[in-house]
């Protein structure tokens, strides 16, 4: 088992056209994942990577039978293309865009809360069930199908943290990149509880950062309805105040969104928060064996 | 984005948020030239991009010419230091000439995006003038609130509501209303982050003046906006940040000797975070993006040695679809051209990683090599304590 996506998610990529859709494309293929067409409005009727391209999602759905989409669309009109992909039905959107701006995505959000959608990201290296599916760009190889699951709010450091449990022969169920921005799809908190229904995970990374209160709502749920060991690693202890750091949500703002509240919240809810970003993966390693 | 008080009011000016007639001046004469066609009671404003400058004497009242000459002598060209500009403070470069008003009574006034609830936030206080978190901690009822629901945004009665409910006299109640809703028409139109009317005075006629006023713009919506990027004020960035932003990087200094250079903005600070864990300083924040090419390793590298603290260097690179080999030539190719006198520790990790290592080792350059993250952190503590 995997939460989101598995060898059966059959998916479309919007943005299929451009250079990272098309390169992303080929790896996603490569990897396994089913890519059953692609979506560049004005561009229908050809094929990349062997791929049918459709004008609309629409039209990609109704041939295909696509049930997730993939978008590598520039920021300026990655909004729409989200509300696209939910209004024709899509059941997961991934999107990969870094830089919407957050009032377009006040108003995706409420978009696809009305239609029942459920969004991964903006601004995520997208998610992947090893040896399943990979709908993102992360390098497929690092990962090893296993009993852990990962939830982050960061990409290369998701892959260190990838790195260092495959090291020590602990595989993944699925990890999620929940993305970096303020305004995100699916949360901690939604995830959380996934993870725990899981039958094949049995252990839980998450890997948050400054900015926000992601952190505290999720170990909310954690005292409400993880029973799984927990380990997390919560970026930007050393961040200075005010500054935004590389991720439009990491920032500490005043007072809110500081590393010691989100470490104190999650360690009163039991979680073993590691100090240093080179521990995450012995820390799950003897929560695992305990 | 953040922008000067004199700009914000400009734009309070095109949606109809009440404000008092002002000039800006950068020079004495200017000032006073301003003064004279403006009419006292005046306050002589320093344009810096920190708060806490009426504590730190960056406001001053002149009733008269000379008042104004005197402040406008004292402030501008020199560093304005507030407890939000660190010890150096910040020079002025620019004053806010603006007639003084008779303030009956000093609102707050904010607008921003709540994160949890995804939805903008309207607050209001009868504790205005002061700060508004510390109000918010101590006395949450003294904050009023009404959210907004995206879609269909903030509709007529709820900014009447809000007013309402501050107790203000009846006949202010219309006019701050309004004033909220042309603040709110601002914040969705210019695609703001944070707008602050702090305080918002209620004048001797019962009508709404923003005295202050604080707008922070979405940078990923100034593609919108090109009128608005104009508005930057490169003189309150630090000039690595401003050349690292031109490259494409994000770059922020800190105040510690050990720098770091590292792809994708959690591991950048997940390093920051190691650097002090051993017991070092980091002396900035470079990502250089998960989707770095050589040349963009390069100018991150020559920005982070230009950095005078610096007396050690720490590149933490996990290459994903992006390929360490690239990397490896990339560091290799900027340490070439620059000279380097610090120790420089690299931790390469990922997609042809054994290439990667290879280049380095043959550069003829001397890189101190960790095999993963813990290495690379006791290496980073060594390289600080022979520094002593």
């Amino acid at each position: 088992m995997s939460i989101l996506i598995d060898e059966n998610t059959r998916a479309i990529v919007q943005g299929i056209t451009g250079n990272e859709g098309r390169f992303h494309t080929r790896q996603m293929l490569d990897y396994g994942t089913r890519i059953v067409g692609g979506v560049t409005p004005g561009k229908g009727g050809g094929e990349v990577e062997g791929v049918p391209v459709f004008d609309t999602v629409a039209e990609a759905v109704k041939e295909t039978g696509a049930d997730a989409s993939i978008i590598f669309v520039p920021p300026a009109f990655a909004a729409d293309a989200i509300m696209e992909a939910a209004e024709a039905g899509i059941d997961l959107v991934v999107c990969l865009t870094e830089g919407i701006p957050v009032n377009d995505m006040l108003i995706v959000r409420r978009y696809i809360e009305i239609r029942g959608t459920t969004l991964i990201g903006p601004n995520t290296p997208g998610l992947i069930s090893p040896e399943k599916s990979k709908l993102g760009v992360m390098a497929g190889y690092i990962h090893k199908p296993g009993p852990v699951g990962i939830l982050s709010r960061s990409g290369t450091l998701t892959y260190e943290v990838v790195h260092q449990l495959s090291s020590l022969g602990i595989g993944q169920s699925t990890c999620v990149g929940i993305g970096g921005d303020q305004i995100i799809g699916l949360s901690f908190s939604d995830l959380l509880p996934m993870l725990e229904d899981d039958p094949e995970t049995e252990g839980i990374v998450l890997i948050g950062e400054i900015g926000g209160s992601a952190e505290e709502e999720a170990a909310a749920v954690i005292s409400e309805r993880v029973k799984k060991p927990l380990v997390a690693f919560i970026a930007g202890r050393t961040a200075p105040p005010g500054r935004r750091m590389g991720h439009a949500g990491a920032i500490v703002t005043g007072r809110s969104g500081t590393a010691e509240t989100k470490i104190a919240a999650l360690r009163e809810a039991g979680v073993s928060v590691a100090d240093s970003p080179a521990d995450v993966g012995e820390l799950m390693a003897g929560r695992l064996t305990s | 984005m953040r922008i000067h008080e004199y700009q914000a009011k400009r734009l309070f000016a095109e949606y109809g948020v009440p404000i008092a007639p002002s000039r800006t001046a950068e020079s004495v004469d200017d000032a006073v030239k301003a003064a004279e066609t403006l009419g006292y009671p005046l306050v002589v404003k320093a344009q810096i991009h920190a708060g806490g400058r009426g504590k730190g004497g960056g406001i001053v009242l002149a009733s008269d010419r000379d008042g104004v000459r005197t402040a406008a002598e004292r402030l501008l060209g020199k560093p304005l230091v507030t407890d939000q500009t660190g010890p150096s403070g910040r020079i002025v470069r620019k004053l806010l000439v603006e007639r003084a008003a008779q303030i009956e009574e000093e609102l707050y006034l904010g607008l921003t995006i709540d994160r949890s609830q995804r939805r903008i936030v309207v607050m209001a206080s009868r504790s205005g003038g002061v700060d508004i978190e510390e109000t918010a901690r101590t006395d949450p009822a003294a904050v009023l609130k009404e959210e907004v629901d995206p879609p269909f945004g903030l509709r007529p009665f709820q900014a009447f509501r809000l007013a309402h409910r501050l107790g203000i006299p009846a006949l202010s109640v219309r006019p701050v209303a309004k004033a909220i809703r042309a603040l709110y028409r601002l914040f969705i139109d210019l695609d703001c982050t944070l707008a602050e009317i702090n305080p918002l005075a209620i004048t001797e006629d019962g009508s709404p003046l923003a005295i202050d006023a604080k707008l922070n713009l979405d940078d990923n919506g100034l593609f919108r906006h090109p009128d608005l990027r104009e508005l930057r004020d490169l003189n309150e960035e630090d000039p690595l940040e401003v050349e690292a932003a031109a490259a494409n990087l994000n770059y922020v200094k800190m105040s510690g000797n050990v720098g770091c250079l590292v792809n994708g903005a959690g591991l950048a600070m997940a390093t920051m975070d190691l650097i002090k864990h051993v017991g070092a300083e980091p002396a900035n924040f470079l990502d250089v993006g998960g989707g770095a090419t050589a040349e963009m390793i390069e100018k991150g590298f020559r920005i982070l040695l230009s950095d005078p603290d610096v007396r050690a260097v720490f590149i933490n690179i996990f290459g994903g679809i992006l390929r360490c080999d690239l990397l490896a030539e990339g560091v290799v190719a900027a340490a070439k051209k620059t000279e380097i006198d610090v120790p420089v520790i690299v931790r390469l990790e990922g997609t042809n990683v054994e290439e990667g290592r290879r280049i380095l080792a043959e550069s003829g350059l001397k890189f101190e090599t960790a095999a993963d993250l813990k290495e690379a952190a006791s290496l980073v503590a060594e390289a600080v304590k022979e520094e002593g």
